[in-house]
């Protein structure tokens, strides 16, 4: 089985996998890197979204093996040195989480609009975030958090 | 003494109760829109004392003991019988010699952590239950934790459904809050040899005269040690509440927005192998002969062994036993609706309707058949559980809302007792009516004895929706005579696919003296959910249920979600046929009084009546439920590519809000899934198969369905008041709200839904 030395969150973890094993599996069952959730294996709800080497993944649908030397965040690696990113103190703030499920692919695609467009209108916001599903319906608060967020940077 | 004895003296208490509330008439309450300050104060008199117990000596653990009927009676406010009269009622009854048979315990290192008998799926219980507690342990909020408990044989009927948990919940949180906080106080009272009177709390802390305070943490020894308190442990009345009623951001956000957040598949359970299982296609299959050799020769295939619903792979990752589970060799049996499709369905439920009368001059008829799909609970987090089943005892992990039902069910599936069965109850991923059952539960344990090993059990989304249980489908056929502008008669005849309740409501029924058949439960269930308040004449719900086999289960709001909205739709109709504005026919026949003040707070908010270009408008409902009542007023535009909400206004009273913030998220909740099952997502049956898959094909609201713009208004609490239930209260209104802002704008009259999947 081929051998994989992944570079997530600033932390490199040797794993020994199958190289069509999901990264999303990778990291749940083989590295207990939890944050990311399974929601449809099938890269359809959001809920599982990573960072690799900067731009927003859906990793149920990530093959272990086209991820090479790049370097992935979940989560788990979003806060910096004990500081909430932006996004999160806004998550908070607007307090959006009911379940919260869904909410680690709903932060981190929303961590990616702002980098490419610090100020985002609603329709904007619409077209970014319309391909992760929340089933709880915080929709509206994810909406006013991005703003926040967009306003805090 | 007898049941009806017993609660005929509590209802007396309570009205005595009341009349003392009702003496004090200069109290301001906050107001939950805004962050005031509450003043006032108001005795209670009521002093009742409960048992305790010790855990050695190192922290006050108060509850975990039974209360005599005497101080059960005194300390829980029945509520009044036959007038209004509710499936939380019935759980409050049921819970009465248990009500306050709860754990609460202060640790030395100055934490204080409350057991909640409940289930918080997202809907924000734990967070006000931690404002309770902490408002009447005068604790520190921020030190101050509830989890869940574990399942509590010994409180049999605890459930978290019908919106009822703050309602149940209340009375017995308080109380067992202010039995810890009299004994702190006696605790601090008697190390510092001071009369207890002149002591108060705060913070988690004693304060005495001369600077004197001690922490929780510190006290909390000699607190375990205190037989009897030396000040009444009576609860704080709502008027001096600090907490209570302010909004509160939910107390898992921070683990939510890092990741920390543990579900049920999060949990690190030593040795528990990943597993799967192939069901049958059809729904209600079974095996008839199965090969397994294949998948036995995959990598990293621990087991595969045969269970009630199928065949179930273990391995050592999920990949690896979804990988196995397509080789496996398995020959299906039919299943229960083998043969039959929705068209089928549908044409028996059309039959079952009653055949429509003629109506003779002067009087008129309304009529209108509203057709619902089937439609799946598709919680974000799928079905899944861990279980160990080894030497004759079962230890689950899953997020259930009726532990002790689930229990019950594992144990009969794997022949052992049910008091062998230990359950805990992991945070949920969404509820919505799922996780009053336990597929996930049962099938983990009946793998984990068959292998003999533990396992964690997931269902894939596609298991999910495909073997799943649904919203069931659904006609009302609704019937409305009047006599000019006289109303004679209103009634609504619901037709529907059966309803399954058979996780227990039934069973708290029985104990709550209804002489019930089990049969019946589904009748007595109905009826105490249909609401009608309106002078309608002669107003009547009724319910016909047919059998197709299907999966079904409580969806949010459950029969309201069909009778009221149908009924806010129809009588918009009725509204514009007989030429009234549909705000003012609404307030012209209402009959409650709280359901008057949303719509009037909405069509305010919302500017009722305003202009607007064509192919938009407004829309307006109302629901009474609860002991609650709330109200929806939204734009639409239909002038896209397909209508899309531009604004919501939403009004809600519930007597007593604890936590604003989060009923207002039950309130968007409320408005999505609203928006989704009335425009968007349905679910349909071919050949007894289920056809959507994943979020593909079953069309929940995204970002881009959703109004740019929502507003709820929440009434601050009554004098008097006391909190009702608000989880599914806001869906039927909402959802009539966006139906009838819809058939506005566009001058049709909707009558299949989802609208989106019929235009």
């Amino acid at each position: 089985m081929p051998f994989y030395s992944l570079m997530i969150n600033g932390t490199i973890h040797d794993v020994e996998a199958p190289a069509d094993m999901s990264l999303l599996s990778v990291m749940r069952d083989l590295l207990g890197i939890t944050g990311p959730k399974y929601g449809c294996g099938i890269g359809a709800c959001g809920t599982c979204v990573c960072h690799i080497d900067g731009v927003e993944a859906r990793v149920c649908v990530t093959p272990v093996g086209s991820v090479g030397n790049a370097s992935i965040t979940t989560i788990e690696g979003l806060a910096q040195d004990g500081e909430l990113h932006p996004v999160q103190q806004a998550w908070i703030d607007e307090d959006v989480a009911q379940c919260g499920f869904c909410q680690p692919g709903q932060i981190m695609t929303a961590v990616k609009l702002l980098e490419n467009n610090p100020n985002p209108s609603d329709s904007e916001i619409d077209e970014a975030m319309s391909n992760n599903v929340c089933r709880c319906g915080t929709y509206m608060r994810i909406r006013a958090a991005i703003k926040r967020a967009a306003e805090n940077r | 003494m007898s049941k009806d004895n017993s609660i005929a003296e509590a209802k007396q208490e309570l009205s005595q109760s009341n009349n003392e509330k009702g003496a004090e008439t200069h109290l301001r309450t906050p107001d939950p829109n805004n962050s005031q300050e509450s003043s006032g104060s108001l005795e209670m008199s009521r002093r009742h004392f409960m048992q305790f117990m010790l855990t050695g000596s190192a922290s006050l653990v108060v509850g975990g003991s039974w209360l005599s009927s005497e101080e059960a009676k005194a300390a829980f406010a029945i509520p009044e019988l036959g007038e209004v009269f509710d499936i939380a009622d019935v759980l409050t009854i049921v819970e009465l010699p248990y009500a306050h048979n709860l754990v609460l315990e202060i640790t030395a290192d100055n934490r204080v952590q409350f057991e909640l008998p409940r289930l918080d799926m997202g809907q924000g219980i734990a967070t006000a239950m931690a404002q309770l507690v902490a408002e009447e342990l005068s604790s520190d909020y921020e030190l101050t934790d509830v989890v869940h408990s574990d399942r509590r044989a010994d409180r049999p009927f605890s459930m978290t459904g019908n919106s009822s948990t703050i309602r149940t919940m209340w009375g017995p949180v308080r109380m067992v809050a202010a039995q810890a906080r009299a004994r702190l106080i006696t605790a601090a009272a008697q190390r510092w040899d001071v009369d207890p009177g002149l002591l108060t709390t705060e913070n988690s802390k004693v304060l005495g005269p001369n600077g004197m305070q001690a922490t929780y943490g510190e006290l909390t020894a000699d607190a375990a040690r205190v037989w009897h308190p030396l000040v009444p442990a009576t609860p704080k009345s709502v008027y001096d509440y600090d907490l209570v009623g302010q909004p509160r951001v939910r107390k898992n956000a921070l683990d939510i927005v890092t990741g920390k957040q543990e579900f049920t598949l999060d949990i690190d359970v030593p040795g528990a192998l990943p597993a799967v299982v192939a069901r049958a296609p059809q729904i209600g299959g079974s095996v008839i002969s199965w090969d397994g050799s294949a998948a036995r020769s995959m990598p990293g295939v621990v087991d595969v062994v045969e269970i009630s619903s199928g065949v179930a792979v273990i391995a050592e990752t999920f990949n690896q036993a979804k990988k196995a589970r397509k080789t496996l060799e398995i020959q299906w049996s039919n299943g229960v609706a083998a043969g039959r499709s929705d068209e089928d369905f549908r044409a028996e439920l059309n039959r079952a309707l009653p055949r429509s009368r003629r109506t003779f001059w002067p009087f008129k008829s309304h009529t209108a058949t509203f057709e619902y799909p089937y439609s799946a609970h598709a919680t974000m987090e799928v079905m899944a559980a861990i279980a160990d089943v080894r030497h004759g005892k079962a230890e689950i992990w899953y997020a259930s809302q009726s532990p002790n039902y689930v229990a019950k069910e594992v144990a009969k599936a794997i022949g052992i007792a049910p008091f062998n069965v230990t359950m805990h109850i992991p945070y949920a991923g969404g509820g919505f009516g799922r996780r009053l059952f336990g597929e996930a539960a049962i099938e983990a344990a009946e793998i984990s004895k068959a292998a003999g090993m533990p396992v964690k059990l997931m269902w894939s989304r596609i298991d999910d929706m495909k073997s799943g249980r649904f919203r069931p489908m659904a006609q009302c056929a609704v019937r409305s005579t009047w006599l000019g502008t006289t109303p004679v008669s209103f009634k609504n005849t619901i037709a529907a696919d059966h309803t399954d309740f058979g996780h227990g409501i039934g069973d708290a029924l029985t104990a709550a003296g209804a002489n019930v058949f089990p049969h019946a439960f589904t009748q007595i269930g109905f009826q105490t959910m249909a609401s009608m308040p309106y002078r309608f004449g002669d107003t009547d719900h009724s319910l016909i249920e047919r059998d197709f086999g299907v999966p079904t289960g409580s969806w949010r709001s459950v029969f309201s979600g069909l009778t009221t909205t149908s009924n806010e739709i129809f009588i918009d109709e009725i509204a514009r046929s007989l030429g009234y504005d549909e705000v003012f026919f609404r307030r012209r026949y209402l009959d409650n009084r709280t359901a008057r003040q949303c719509l009037e707070k909405v069509a305010e908010m919302g500017n009722w009546g305003r202009s607007m270009p064509d192919g938009h408008a407004q829309g307006v409902a109302i629901h009474v439920e609860y002991r609650s009542a709330c109200a929806y007023l939204v734009e639409i535009d239909t002038t896209g590519d397909e209508p899309r909400l531009s604004k919501v206004f939403c009004a809600v009273d519930v007597g007593l809000p604890i936590n604003p913030l989060g009923l207002k998220a039950q309130m968007e909740g409320c408005l999505v899934d609203a928006w989704s099952l009335m425009f968007r997502a349905g679910n349909h049956i071919d050949d007894g198969q289920v056809r959507e898959h994943a979020f593909t094909d079953f069309l929940w609201a995204r970002m881009k369905h959703t109004p740019p713009e929502m507003d709820v208004y929440v009434f601050p609490a009554q004098p008097g008041g006391e909190p009702g239930g608000a989880g599914e209260l806001g869906f039927p209104p909402a959802a009539a709200a966006c139906v009838n802002a819809y058939a506005r704008a566009t001058g049709t009259a909707p009558r299949r839904f989802p609208i989106g999947e019929f235009v």
